[in-house]
């Protein structure tokens, strides 16, 4: 990964105020697209691919790098970050970027957004393609995502797994799995550097139950 | 309104497997038939505002048409940013559907009130702003709406207009004075009430029930030295559009609706057109003012 994504992150300047984000979330990104994600850059839109909802749009860089790397936009993009014509902000746009899912960066909009997308999906008769959603720790501070949570464990929506980013950045510190789990959720938590473990975390979801992952990166190069 | 609205949202949702419904507990008594009908394409998700447009937007992510329903003041003040973020921003698109409208719900006070909310999606963008003045403008309304892709907000009212006027968006003489008279432009509801007001004056009335987009050509067609702006909400909300339509043609712009202050009174909502002067005689005594 390292080999991979390093020169690629070196190539995003600009937005050092997030980088601690972004650094936070480059091992759990990358495990998920190399290892867990059914998707395509060939067909980014197919219907039937997972979808990954980057809710925590602060410090997108490690995202860039990987969806860069997997090929669903030219390496190139990555040197103009922010400029006047380019395609990757400091926060995320969908409409600007082949495969992502969501435009982001106010915080605690992906996981109401996540919610209606596995509706959606369940609606029209797919079951196949799971929803992830990647959260801050100090996202999980902001209302609309409890009214989120509650309502995911409330009506046993299966297919949509949480991963919560714990870089400790949350002013007041907390259950982050038992925030989810009181209303249903199955949950763990995971060292958030550790591929296999998190591959065998977000693989762990149960049926009819949504999945928490806390992902906790604190305190680690 | 409200009741057309239930009946014709129930019939698309069986007709048309696009369509799907997002509740916040409001009217979700009345829906249950059609939830029991469909039950992945109904859903209410309890009194959760910020998530019914969250899950409006992630539904049309999906490709479905949801239709998003709640007091005006929750469906539109309570979650401007949801609203500007989860549709706007995804450039995705739903059908936002209130009632209570400016003071409908009178006895319950300014809790449920909206006055503003159409001045708030004004600063949004693209959305077309529906404010129906009779239960058969809803159904057209509504239908055309679920069938279209874009960012639509139908605002219900529980005081119609004694008949059903305009087939679509561009205004609709309904009075027409000599040439050159001032313009009366009335919005949705309040269009019985200024009917009732120009008695003896020499003046043309001209209604819409879509201030957004509005008829800008229709308006220079009509328009003379004076244009009165009489809207449901909040007063000038619309004069931005009349300005633009006219910004070459010298005119004057009276403005009526809905004022700003908190009156902290309840009553009926004939009280409350009374005291923001939206009643008959108030729209009478604003007008001669005006064009004395």
């Amino acid at each position: 990964m390292t080999d991979t994504l390093a020169p690629l992150l070196a190539r995003l300047t600009g937005d050092e105020k997030h980088e601690p984000a972004s650094e936070s979330t480059v091992d759990l990104i990358w495990a998920l697209y190399d290892r867990v994600l059914r998707v395509d850059p060939a067909r980014p839109d197919a219907v039937d691919r997972d979808r990954f909802l980057v809710s925590k749009g602060h410090g997108p860089h490690a995202y860039y790098a990987v969806l860069a790397a997997k090929g669903f936009f030219p390496e190139s993009w990555l040197d103009d970050l922010a400029g006047p014509d380019s395609r990757l902000g400091h926060h995320p746009d969908r409409t600007l970027i082949p495969g992502m899912e969501i435009g982001s960066g106010s915080l605690g909009h992906g996981l109401g957004l996540a919610v209606g997308v596995a509706l959606g999906l369940r609606a029209q008769g797919l079951p196949g393609p799971r929803v992830y959603v990647l959260l801050g720790d100090g996202e999980l501070d902001e209302g609309a995502n409890h009214e989120a949570i509650a309502y995911a464990g409330a009506v046993g929506l299966g297919s949509l797994t949480a991963i919560v980013v714990d870089n400790r950045s949350a002013s007041f510190r907390q259950d982050l799995v038992g925030l989810f789990t009181v209303h249903g959720w199955t949950g763990t938590t995971v060292d958030g550097r550790d591929h296999d473990r998190i591959e065998r975390a977000v693989r762990g979801h149960a049926p009819g139950r949504p999945h928490v992952v806390a992902a906790d990166v604190a305190g680690r190069p | 309104m409200r009741t057309r609205f239930i009946a014709t949202t129930s019939d698309l949702l069986d007709q048309d497997p696009r369509t799907a419904l997002v509740l916040a507990d409001i009217s979700s008594a009345s829906f249950a038939p059609a939830a029991t009908r469909h039950p992945d394409r109904v859903r209410n998700l309890g009194i959760r505002e910020q998530l019914m447009v969250g899950v409006a937007g992630g539904l049309a992510l999906t490709g479905l048409r949801p239709i998003a329903h709640s007091y005006a003041t929750f469906a539109v003040d309570r979650v401007y940013e949801q609203l500007k973020l989860d549709l706007d921003h995804q450039g995705v698109g739903a059908v936002l559907v209130s009632v209570g409208a400016s003071y409908d719900g009178s006895e319950y006070g300014y809790t449920h009130f909206s006055p503003g909310d159409v001045a708030l999606l004004d600063t949004l963008t693209d959305w077309t702003v529906h404010v129906p003045g009779h239960p058969d403008e809803v159904e057209r309304l509504l239908r055309a709406a679920v069938a279209r892709d874009d960012r639509t907000y139908l605002r219900l009212s529980a005081q119609p207009n004694h008949l059903p006027r305009a087939e679509d968006g561009r205004l609709q003489v309904v009075h027409r004075g000599s040439a050159g008279v001032p313009v009366v432009v009335a919005v949705g509801p309040v269009l019985s009430p200024v009917l009732h007001a120009i008695g003896g004056l020499d003046v043309t009335v001209a209604y819409t029930h879509t201030p957004r987009p509005f008829d800008a050509a229709g308006l220079r067609a009509l328009a003379g030295r004076d244009v009165v702006l009489v809207e449901p909400y909040l007063a000038g909300t619309s004069s931005r559009v009349v300005a633009e339509a006219l910004t070459d043609l010298p005119h004057r712009l009276l403005a009526l609706g809905v004022g700003r202050a908190d009156l902290r009174r309840y009553g009926s909502p004939g009280d409350h057109a009374k005291w923001h002067g939206l009643d008959p005689a108030g729209l009478r005594r604003s007008l001669v003012r005006f064009l004395r």
